[in-house]
């Protein structure tokens, strides 16, 4: 096999949340630590859409600024085109800044991360002139034309003001910013939660169109499990910090092994109201300051039993899939066992 | 059907500004009888809200309902005074708002929220508010509810947050809730919880409903009639098993079409293109022709009323029975759409 485009090996990132030094002295409080992600690994293919989903506070926009590097991770590695991230952040050489170039990033919300005080033209344009990919000039003005065409804009709503926009279009100007230095690799940390189902469904046709022509490789954060399986091609579910089942979406969306995977897409509205009945979903997120012990999901989980709240499962090969559980190990385990006796 | 309990009719808002009139809300008319919940759909923009904020009376100056009547219980209630519908609101009519945390005094204990409107509206003592408070509380499922009665809103999480909010809304036993988006700042697992909490509470109080979405799922789950709602107008109206899997007007069908399932596997999604238009240049005929793939003369000239249409009905020309019999190039299997 290749060597994977994307690769993360044990990132972890880890706040310190402690009270300021002389609270901590005089009321004789430990420091705290908040542990947004722990121990997380995986792989994107080149060409590939990945996705996390999970709910808020699981750490998914987290993980997109780890890869980023808006933040620079605790411990772990982050790979990209066989590059390490955090050299390339650090250094200015031609490699570095390069590697900047390959990954961009859109953002969730369209009203917050385009200046207002900028014409669209000048927003498009700042990856370039950033990177000197074109000197100002015809040429640029040409290559931002072009890039608001792919999004479905004309080079005449390059004079606007974002404001001008709606929440669609400023998300498009988004998209047509990020693609602006011919980048690799797109992080979209939940790029049409801010919008109206149907602006959503411009939006991840738009996505789906320029990924086949570009060949872009995305990772694709959401909290909406129904986008996700559409624009996905593997999918990883966090759980406070953790991956807790991570394969092809078929799999994964089709056979969820982990309880809360399938926690989760039991809890979602039922539009064909077949009428099934829903796994009543008891409680809520933990405190990540506070994670329970061993498995983090064992204090709702149904199928919790004796090891779940002792020590924490691994990721584990199950059916195709990666799975951290207990409960879907040992049922593995012992389906395995029945087929050996058997023969 | 038994009596309406709340009914809306012709209603239409403005917002009067320098450069002439906005009408935000135009000729919507609807009913909801007790124990029933009518959900109302339709993307940021199409009048949900306002229509919501109308039937409470806290539409906000300059808007205004400029004509039409609301009818709770068979009075009017959209002309009353200001002290007058202070009464009715809370009372009779409660409201529950998107955002748990900004419908919450941050810096009361909830028990002191609950207790002041348990008193305004009945006659209680102080203690027995109290207890009801705790009872209330306990009713809309939160555990522990006797320490956490005296608990302030920030210690409590966004799910937990929106129960309290629906409790406030119970609290004097209101005839009909008016709730608006009430699970969008939710999670999905918490999200379904309280749609069943809403729903349960609806058929044990016989509590008539307003449930205004922009999430199909949700109506899908809880509604027993939609109303589809573009540019300030009722396009669609009908039983929730009929909009949802025969919808009759294209708006309808986009919107449907729009949302990513499980159970297909295409590789695009249906989209409508453009966007919906702005208040100050509502097209002329049906306001959505600029962007309907089944838009002919008709449209663009004369604006289309609710007419019947299979189960549901919808404004659209593509219903009118003359054109049907008069125009082949519109069939009835045509209309009918394919999804």
């Amino acid at each position: 096999m290749t060597t994977p485009f994307v690769q993360l090996k044990n990132v972890s990132k880890t706040f310190d949340v402690s009270a300021p030094w002389l609270n901590r002295v005089i009321e004789r409080k430990p420091q705290s630590f908040l542990h947004a992600v722990s121990d997380l690994s995986f792989d994107i293919q080149r060409g590939e859409t990945l996705a996390l989903v999970g709910e808020s506070g699981c750490g998914k926009s987290t993980v997109a600024r780890l890869i980023v590097g808006l933040y620079a991770s605790s411990t772990g590695s982050v790979m990209i085109d066989g590059q390490d991230m955090r050299i390339a952040l650090t250094s200015n050489n031609e490699a570095a800044r390069a590697l900047r170039r390959k990954v961009q990033m859109i953002f969730q919300d369209p009203y917050a991360s385009l200046n207002p005080r900028w014409r669209v033209a000048d927003i498009v344009a700042e990856p370039i002139r950033t990177h000197r990919l074109i000197p100002d000039g015809a040429a640029l003005d040409k290559r931002v034309a072009k890039l608001l065409g792919y999004v479905k804009l004309t080079a005449k709503d390059g004079e606007k003001y974002p404001h001008q926009f709606s929440g669609g279009q400023r998300q498009r100007i988004s998209i047509a910013r990020a693609l602006a230095s011919n980048p690799e690799f797109l992080i979209c940390d939940d790029p049409t939660s801010a919008l109206d189902v149907s602006v959503q469904a411009q939006v991840l046709n738009l996505m789906k169109d320029l990924q086949r022509e570009m060949g872009l490789t995305y990772l694709f954060i959401s909290h909406n499990l129904q986008v996700v399986h559409h624009i996905a091609d593997r999918v990883g579910v966090m759980y406070l910090g953790r991956v807790v089942e991570i394969g092809d979406k078929k799999e994964v969306f089709g056979a969820p092994q982990h309880p809360y995977t399938r926690m989760l897409l039991d809890a979602i509205p039922d539009l064909h109201m077949t009428g099934k009945a829903r796994t009543p979903v008891a409680g809520e997120v933990p405190n990540p300051l506070n994670p329970p012990s061993g498995c983090a999901f064992n204090p709702r989980c149904p199928r919790k039993f004796e090891p779940c709240d002792k020590t924490r499962p691994e990721l584990v090969n199950i059916h195709g899939r990666q799975v951290a559980c207990f409960a879907a190990t040992s049922a593995q385990n012992s389906a395995t066992e029945t087929v050996m006796t058997l023969s | 059907m038994s009596k309406a309990l709340l009914e809306v009719k012709n209603l239409r808002i403005e917002f009067p500004n320098r450069r002439g009139l906005l009408t935000a809300v135009d000729d919507v008319s609807f009913s909801i009888a007790p124990g029933e919940v009518l959900g109302v759909v339709g993307e940021s923009g199409a009048g949900k809200s306002l229509t919501g904020a109308a039937i409470i009376g806290l539409l906000e100056p300059p808007g205004r309902i400029a004509s039409g009547e609301i009818l709770l219980d068979g009075q009017r209630i959209d002309n009353l005074p200001y002290e007058a519908m202070r009464k009715i609101r809370g009372r009779q009519i409660g409201a529950i708002f998107q955002d748990p945390l900004t419908s919450l005094n941050p810096l009361y204990t909830v028990g002191r929220q609950l207790v002041e409107t348990v008193t305004t509206h009945l006659d209680l003592s102080e203690s027995a508010a109290k207890d009801r408070a705790v009872k209330l509380l306990e009713e809309v499922g939160i555990p522990a509810a006797r320490e956490r009665v005296d608990h302030y809103p920030h210690q409590f999480s966004g799910g937990m947050r929106q129960r309290v909010v629906i409790a406030l809304a119970l609290a004097a036993e209101p005839k009909v809730i008016i709730a608006d988006e009430p699970t969008t700042a939710l999670d999905v697992s918490i999200q379904a919880q309280i749609i069943t909490l809403l729903k349960r509470l609806c058929r044990d109080h016989g509590t008539a409903v307003m449930l205004v979405t922009h999430d199909m799922g949700v109506i899908a789950e809880t509604a027993d009639r939609v109303a589809v709602m573009y540019a300030g107008r009722v396009v669609e109206m009908g039983p929730v098993a009929d909009v949802i899997h025969k919808p009759q007007h294209p708006y309808t069908v986009g919107l449907m079409g729009s949302i990513p399932e499980f159970e297909s596997d295409r590789e695009r999604l249906i989209q409508i293109d453009g966007a919906m238009p702005r208040l100050d240049a509502i097209p002329q005929g049906c306001a959505f022709n600029p962007r309907c793939n089944k838009v002919f003369d008709m449209c663009k000239t004369s604006r289309p009323e609710l007419m019947a249409a299979a189960a549901s009905r919808a404004a659209c020309w593509l219903h009118d029975s003359r054109l049907v019999r008069s125009d082949s190039r519109i069939t009835r299997s045509e209309s009918g759409l394919a999804r």
